[in-house]
C-alpha cells in the first residue's frame, strides 16, 4: 500500500493508504481524528467539511492521496493549544447554534472558510453559503445567527434566543 | 432575573465544548480491538420468495469471517412490537412476525437477506456480491387502498389479508356523530395526504455488538433515543439474555426525531454475531441505506369532514384515514395512528362530538412509526386545514372562526379520550397577532405583488399530549411497556451530585437544563452538578427520550429523587444543628434553623452523610443517594398558535417562506434558549414537510428517493428566521415542574400554517384552488395553478 | 468502493500515458464520479487524478479575445477569475456548494455530461471550444446525448474557450433536493447572434433552443420570446417535475436570462 504524508492541524501525519481510501477515512480512521463526521454519501450533508489548503472541502469527496503535501485543517485544529475556543466556536455556543453536534464540526469549518472570504456577510450570503451544509436539529436559525456574531456584526435585533 | 444555572435561566450548553472541539464520542467513533465489519445484503426487489441464498463462493472470498442467512436466525425470536391495538369490532390487530434476516420472503427494498461479517468493512461488501441469490420477484402492494382491495397480494402469507386493524374511535359515538351530521347547517369536507417522510437525523445509525467469553457479558453500542428500551426488547424478546447479562450504550447520539426509539434488526444482529464469532462487530449505515432501512414516518392518507351549526359552532368532526404500517410492524407503529391521533382530534376546539376511523395498512414498503410529533401532527393537519377551509366557504375570517370555537374552560373532557388540565388558546393567539404583525400584512402583500409574486397568509392552531404517559392508561390502550421515567441522585461526599437518569440526550441538552433543576432546588452552582445517561449499566431502568417527555417525566422523576434527598439532608442538618428537622430549611446551598442564625453548609452535610461520625444512624443510613420513579397521572397539553407568511411565483410555482411566527405555550420553561432553538428546529422540519420532502415509491415498490439527491432536505435557504415567543405559559397542573414539553410542537404546528398560506396566496390571485398535498413543491404548485 | 489504484500524474503527458493501461479513468475534481464509486457503479482498475497538472489549471485571455480556462480549473476559481465573462463566472459561482466549487473542476463535469450539469450551457451557449489533449472540439460537436461527449477513451479536457459575448446571462431553476438544475438557460448576444442553451431538461442532455435564437438574434428583448413555446415530449419527466413543466420552465428562464443579461 502506498503512503501519504500530509500536514494535518500544523502537524505531519502520514500513513498508508488504499487508492481508494478517502481523505475522511484517513482522517478517522489512520489518525483518529473522529471530529469529522459522515452523514451522507452523496456529497451533500457536509458534515465532513475540512480545511484542505485553506479552502473548505468535503473530505468524504476527496481521496486521501490527493491530499499528498496539503495542509490540512479539522475542526479539531479550531480551538487555541490551551482549550480557548475559536471566536465562531465560541458564538456556536453563544447563541445556541448546535444541538446534536453532529454537523457542527462541518458547519464550523463552513462557517470558518466563508468569514476568510467575507468577513461581513449578509443574512442572505450565510444562507446561501452554508448550501452543501445540512442540519437537521436547528432549523439554521441559530446557525446563522451564530455566524453573523462572529463576524462581528449586531444579532441582538434578530429574533428570540 | 433567574440565577444563571437555575431555572428559567438561558444557561450556555456544557456538551457544547465537546461537540464545538470534535471531542464528541458518537457510536462510529467507537472502534473495539478485534473488531470485524458487517455488511448486509438487502433485497433490490420490494416482494418476493428467496428460493436460494447460497453463499459458498462469498464465503472464500478473503476476509470473510462468516456469512449469516434466515436459518441462522430461525431459532431466535423475531423483533417485536410494543403496541397492541384492538380493533372496532373487539378483535386485537394482526401481527406477523419481524425476523432480523427475511425468512423464506423479502418484504421490501431494503429487507436484509445475508449479513456477511469479514475483517474489513471492503472485503464485507466484496463478499456480499459474490453471494448467489434466486429470488422469485412477487407483485408488490404499495398503494394501501389497492392493498386492500380482495385478491390484493398478500405481504404476509400467514395473515388473512393486508389489514392490520380497522380502529374506531370512539366507536360508540358513530352513530351521534353521523346524526350531527345529518342535522349541520354546513359541512366542509377535505381529502388530503401526511406524505411519508424519512426522519433523516445527520448521524446515521451505527451498532458495535461486542461479547466478554470469560463473563458471559454481552455490551451493544448503538445510536438509540432508548437504551434500556433497547436492552429489554432485545435481550427479553429476541436474544434471550437478561438484562443483568446485557448492556446497551448509547452514547452521544447525532439526533433521532424517533427513528432511533426503535428496535432494528442490525442491533440484534451485531450482538449475535459478536457472541457467534467471539469477536466485536460493527456496522454503521451509510445515508442511502438509512432510506430504506430507518423507519419511515406520517404516510396518512385521510378524508376529514367538519360539521357546523348555523351559528358557526363546531358540531361534529369525522374522519377516514388510511394508516401505512409499511412490511412490518416496528416497534411503535400502531399506536400512531390510533392513541397518538385520533385523541387529539378535538384539537383546541369545542367539538362535542367526534369519531375516527383508521386503517393500518401492510404494504411492500419500509415499515413506517414514529417522526417527531407521531400522530400529533396527522391530526392537527387534518384539523387546521378543514377549518381553514370551512371559513373560506364560509365567508369568516378563519381567526376568528377558531376563536369562537376555543375550549375556554379547564380542565376540559374531550370527546376523545383525554382531559385537558390546562391552556389558554385565546392567549396564545393574541399573542401570535402581536409578533406576526398582521397588521402589516397588507403592506407587504402589495410590495410582494410589485414584484409579481403572491403573498399569502396561513395561521393554525395546535395541542399536542406530551409527557407520555400514564402506565395504567397506557397498557389499557395496548402498550406493553410503562412509560415512567427514573433517576437516581448521587451525592458524592464533597457536596458535587451525579444524576443519573433513564432519559437520553441527542441534542435536547439534557445536561445543562437537568442541571438547571437540581441545582436550583438545592441552592448550588449547576457546575456541581453532573448528568448521566445514555448506559445501561449507569442509569436506572428508563423509557428514554421521545414524545416530547424528557422534562416532564424524566424531569420529574429527578425532582423527586433530589426531594428524597433534600429530606434526608434535611435530617442530617437537623442532627447536625441539634434542631427539629421541621424546622430545618434550605436556600442557596445552605441548611438553617428557622428563627435562628444557626446554619451549615450543603458541603458539610454531604460530608457527614458519608463520614458519619456524628450522624443518626440509629435513625438512617449513610450515604446520600436516592432513586425515583415518576409515572405521570395524565399527559401534559401544550399548544400554540402560528403564522406564516409565504411568496408565490407565479412563473415557477416556487413558494418561499418570507415569515414565520409561532407563539407557544409550554407551561413553565426551565432554559429559553434551549425551548427556542428546540421550537426552530421543529419548524424546519414542518417546512420541510410541507414543501420539500416526501419519500417516493414506484408502483413496484422501488424507492424513488433514496438519497439526498431526491429527497429534498430543508437547507439554510429554504427558511427564514423565525419569530418564537413561549411567555404565554400555563403551568402543567399535575408535575412538579408544572411543565409541559417543547420537543415537537414546531413539527406539528407548522405544516398547516405553511400550506393554509400557500392556499391564500393562490386564492387572493382568484385562483379558486382549495387544497394541494405536500409537499408544495414548484412542480406540484404550478400543475395546481 | 471497489478496490484501484491511483496515481497523481503532474503533467498532461504522463497522465495520457497512465491512462493509456487497461480499465484507468481520469478523475477530475472527483465531485461525480467519486459518489458514483460509492456506489459501486464504475470500476476503474486505475484512477488518474489530474489535479496535479499545474499546465491544466488556470484563466488567461487570447489574442482574439477569447476566455481560455485549464480544464483542471475548479468551479471557485472560474467564479473569482472570469470576471472579463460575468455571466460564466455567476454560473460557476452557482454550482453546487462552495466545497463542491472548490473542488469541482470544468473540464471534468463536461467529460461528465451530467444532463442536470450547468457548465454545458455556458459550453453550448457560447459557442466554445473544447481543446482536448490532442484536439479541438466545437460545442456543437461535442455534446452527444446524457452522459455522453465527443471524448475518446484517453483523450481528456485541458482547456475550454470560450469567445466572450456583448451580454450573457444563465438563469437556473434549481431540483429542490440535489439543486441541480431542473431546468437552466444560458443566452448569449454576439454581434453575429444570439445563442440558447438549455441544460436540464432533456432526455438528450443540453441542447440549442434555435426557435429562441432566431427570436432574439431579431430584437434582443424579453417580449421576442412571447408566444415560443416548447413541447414537453423529450423532456424529462420525473417526480421533480413533468415534460410539460420542464418545458415551460425554459421558457420562464429564457425570458429572465434575457432580461437579466449583461
Amino acid at each position: 500500500m502506498p503512503e501519504v504524508k500530509m500536514t494535518v492541524n500544523g502537524k505531519p501525519a502520514s500513513g498508508q493508504i488504499e487508492g481508494r481510501t478517502l481523505l475522511v477515512e484517513f482522517l478517522r480512521e489512520t489518525l483518529g481524528l473522529t471530529g469529522t463526521h459522515v452523514g451522507c454519501d452523496t456529497s451533500q450533508c457536509g458534515a465532513c467539511v475540512v480545511h484542505v489548503d485553506g479552502k473548505a472541502v468535503k473530505s468524504c469527496t476527496m481521496f486521501a492521496a490527493e491530499a499528498e503535501g496539503a495542509e490540512i485543517k479539522t475542526i479539531e485544529g479550531m480551538a487555541e493549544p490551551d482549550g480557548t475556543l475559536h471566536p465562531i466556536q465560541q458564538a456556536f455556543q453563544d447563541h445556541h447554534g448546535l444541538q446534536c453536534g453532529f454537523c457542527t464540526p462541518g458547519m464550523v469549518m463552513s462557517a470558518a472558510a466563508l468569514l476568510a472570504e467575507n468577513p461581513t456577510p449578509t443574512e442572505a450570503e450565510v444562507r446561501d453559503y452554508l448550501e452543501g451544509n445540512l442540519c437537521r436539529c436547528t432549523g439554521y436559525h441559530n446557525i446563522v445567527k451564530a455566524i453573523l456574531a462572529a463576524s462581528g456584526q449586531d444579532v441582538s435585533r434578530i429574533a428570540a434566543e | 432575573m433567574p440565577k444563571d444555572g437555575g431555572i428559567g435561566a438561558s444557561t450556555k450548553r456544557r456538551e457544547d465544548i465537546r461537540f464545538l472541539t470534535g471531542n464528541g464520542n458518537y457510536t462510529d467513533d467507537i472502534n473495539l480491538r478485534g473488531q470485524a465489519y458487517v455488511h448486509f445484503l438487502r433485497s433490490d426487489v420490494a416482494h418476493g420468495r428467496l428460493n436460494k441464498v447460497d453463499t459458498s463462493a462469498a464465503e472464500a472470498m478473503p476476509g470473510v469471517l462468516r456469512i449469516f442467512t434466515g436459518k441462522d436466525f430461525e431459532g431466535v425470536g423475531g423483533l417485536p412490537c410494543g403496541w397492541q391495538v384492538t380493533d372496532r369490532f373487539g378483535e386485537v390487530m394482526q401481527e406477523p412476525g419481524h425476523p432480523v434476516l427475511a425468512q423464506g420472503k423479502v418484504r421490501h427494498v431494503g429487507d436484509p437477506i445475508a449479513a456477511v461479517v469479514a475483517e474489513t468493512y471492503a472485503q464485507a461488501r466484496d463478499a456480499a456480491e459474490a453471494i448467489e441469490l434466486d429470488i422469485e420477484e412477487l407483485p408488490a402492494v404499495v398503494d394501501m387502498k389497492k392493498a386492500l382491495e380482495e385478491g390484493a397480494p398478500l405481504v404476509h402469507d400467514e395473515l388473512k389479508n393486508n389489514l392490520c386493524y380497522d380502529w374506531g374511535f370512539v366507536e360508540e359515538n358513530k352513530g351521534a356523530v353521523d346524526e350531527a351530521f345529518a342535522k349541520a347547517a354546513h359541512v366542509t369536507t377535505l381529502e388530503l395526504i401526511n406524505n411519508r417522510l424519512v426522519a433523516n437525523p445527520m448521524e446515521p445509525r451505527v451498532a458495535v455488538g461486542d461479547f466478554n467469553r470469560s463473563t458471559g457479558d454481552s455490551t451493544l453500542y448503538t445510536t438509540s433515543q432508548n437504551p434500556h428500551v433497547i436492552r429489554l426488547l432485545m435481550g427479553a424478546f429476541v436474544l434471550g439474555i437478561p438484562e443483568h447479562k446485557l448492556r446497551v450504550v448509547a452514547p452521544d447520539v447525532g439526533g433521532g426525531f424517533g427513528s432511533k426509539i426503535f428496535h432494528y434488526a442490525e442491533e440484534a444482529f451485531c450482538t449475535f454475531a459478536a457472541k457467534a464469532l467471539n469477536r466485536p462487530v460493527k456496522w454503521t449505515c451509510s445515508r442511502s441505506e438509512a432510506f430504506m432501512t430507518d423507519a419511515h414516518g406520517r404516510d396518512h392518507v385521510t378524508k376529514i369532514e367538519l360539521a357546523l351549526d348555523a351559528e358557526n359552532n363546531f358540531t361534529a368532526i369525522r374522519t377516514d384515514t388510511y394508516a401505512n404500517m409499511g412490511a412490518y410492524l416496528s416497534t411503535f407503529a400502531p399506536s400512531v395512528p390510533t392513541w397518538l391521533h385520533g385523541t387529539l382530534m378535538a384539537g383546541n376546539y369545542r367539538t362535542p362530538l367526534i369519531y375516527v376511523n383508521v386503517k393500518a395498512v401492510f404494504t411492500n414498503t419500509v415499515p413506517v412509526d414514529a417522526y417527531r410529533g407521531a400522530g400529533r401532527p396527522e391530526a392537527t393537519y387534518q384539523l387546521e386545514r378543514v377549518i381553514d377551509k370551512a371559513a373560506r366557504e364560509l365567508g369568516v375570517d378563519p381567526i376568528g372562526l377558531r376563536r369562537q370555537n376555543f375550549i375556554t374552560q379547564f380542565p376540559y373532557a374531550t370527546p376523545v379520550a383525554v382531559e385537558y388540565d390546562t391552556g389558554d388558546y385565546h392567549a396564545t393567539m393574541d399573542k401570535l397577532e402581536e409578533i406576526a404583525d398582521f397588521s402589516g400584512f397588507e403592506a407587504r402583500r402589495k410590495a410582494s405583488a410589485a414584484k409579481g409574486k403572491l403573498r399569502g397568509l396561513g395561521i393554525n392552531c395546535y395541542i399536542e399530549a406530551c409527557g407520555i404517559a400514564p402506565s395504567n392508561l397506557v397498557g389499557q390502550l395496548g402498550a406493553r411497556a410503562g412509560l415512567y421515567e427514573s433517576a437516581t441522585v448521587r451525592v458524592n461526599a464533597t457536596g458535587g451530585l451525579v444524576v443519573m437518569t433513564g432519559s437520553h440526550s441527542h441534542g435536547q441538552g439534557h445536561e445543562t437544563s437537568f442541571a438547571q433543576v437540581v441545582a436550583e432546588m438545592i441552592g448550588i452552582d449547576a457546575n456541581m452538578v453532573e448528568i448521566v445517561h445514555g448506559d445501561t449499566a449507569n442509569t436506572p431502568m428508563g423509557m428514554g427520550t421521545y414524545g416530547s417527555r424528557s422534562i416532564a417525566v424524566g424531569g420529574s422523576a429527578m425532582v423527586r429523587a433530589t426531594e428524597k434527598i433534600i429530606n434526608k439532608a434535611k435530617k442530617i442538618a437537623a442532627h447536625l444543628m441539634e434542631a427539629s428537622e421541621a424546622d430545618i430549611e434550605l436556600k442557596d446551598g445552605k441548611f438553617s434553623v428557622a428563627g435562628t442564625d444557626k446554619s451549615v453548609a450543603w458541603g458539610d452535610v454531604t460530608l457527614a452523610a458519608y463520614v458519619p461520625h456524628n450522624y443518626p444512624l440509629a435513625d438512617i443510613e449513610p450515604g446520600l443517594e436516592e432513586t425515583a420513579f415518576y409515572d405521570p397521572s395524565n399527559f401534559t397539553y401544550p399548544s400554540g398558535a402560528y403564522a406564516c407568511e409565504v411568496e408565490v411565483d407565479p412563473d415557477t410555482g416556487k413558494v418561499t417562506i418570507e415569515r414565520f411566527a409561532a407563539a407557544d405555550d409550554f407551561g413553565n420553561i426551565i432554559n429559553p434558549m434551549i425551548v427556542s432553538g428546540q421550537v426552530h428546529g421543529g419548524i424546519g422540519q414542518g417546512i420541510g414537510q410541507a414543501l420539500l420532502e416526501s419519500c417516493v415509491y414506484d408502483e413496484n415498490g422501488q424507492l424513488q428517493t433514496g438519497s439526498y439527491m431526491d429527497y429534498a432536505m430543508p437547507r439554510a435557504d429554504d427558511v427564514p428566521f423565525y419569530q418564537v415567543d413561549h411567555s404565554c405559559q400555563t403551568p402543567c397542573t399535575h408535575n412538579p415542574l408544572g411543565v409541559k414539553g417543547c420537543g415537537e410542537a414546531g413539527a406539528i404546528g407548522s405544516p398547516p400554517a405553511v400550506v393554509n398560506a400557500v392556499i391564500d396566496a393562490l386564492q387572493r390571485s382568484g385562483r379558486n384552488i382549495t387544497h394541494i398535498d405536500m409537499p408544495l413543491s414548484p412542480s406540484r404548485v404550478w400543475q395546481a395553478m | 468502493m471497489y478496490a484501484f489504484d491511483i496515481e497523481r500524474p503532474a503533467t498532461i503527458a504522463d497522465a495520457i500515458s497512465a491512462l493509456g493501461t487497461e480499465e484507468a479513468q481520469a478523475l477530475g475534481g472527483g465531485q461525480t464520479l467519486i459518489p458514483t464509486l460509492k456506489q459501486r457503479l464504475a470500476a476503474p482498475a486505475k484512477l488518474v487524478c489530474l489535479s496535479a497538472i499545474k499546465e491544466m489549471q488556470g484563466i488567461c485571455t487570447a489574442d482574439d479575445g477569447a476566455l481560455c480556462i485549464g480544464g483542471g480549473t475548479t468551479h471557485a476559481e472560474v467564479a473569482a477569475g472570469a470576471g472579463v465573462y460575468p455571466a460564466l463566472a455567476s454560473l460557476a459561482a452557482h454550482i453546487g456548494d462552495p466545497a463542491v466549487r472548490n473542488r469541482g473542476t470544468i473540464g471534468g463535469s463536461l467529460a461528465n455530461n451530467d444532463p442536470s450539469a450547468c457548465y454545458p450551457a455556458a459550453v453550448l451557449g457560447s459557442g466554445a471550444t473544447v481543446i482536448t489533449s490532442n484536439r479541438s472540439i466545437a460545442a456543437d460537436d461535442y455534446f452527444q446525448g446524457m452522459f455522453t461527449t465527443a471524448l475518446e477513451d484517453g483523450e481528456i479536457i485541458t482547456e475550454v474557450r470560450f469567445p466572450v459575448p456583448e451580454k450573457a446571462s444563465y438563469q437556473k431553476f434549481e431540483q429542490p433536493a440535489s439543486r441541480f438544475a431542473l431546468v437552466g438557460v444560458f443566452v448569449a448576444k454576439y454581434a453575429d447572434g444570439v445563442r440558447v442553451a438549455v441544460t436540464g431538461a432533456s432526455e438528450e442532455g443540453v441542447f440549442r433552443w434555435t426557435e429562441a435564437e432566431a427570436a432574439l438574434s431579431g430584437n434582443f428583448a424579453p417580449e421576442a420570446l412571447e408566444g415560443l413555446t416548447l413541447s414537453g415530449d423529450g423532456m424529462i419527466s420525473d417526480l421533480h417535475g413533468s415534460g410539460a413543466y420542464r418545458a415551460h420552465l425554459v421558457g420562464v428562464m429564457a425570458r429572465r436570462a434575457v432580461a437579466a443579461a449583461s
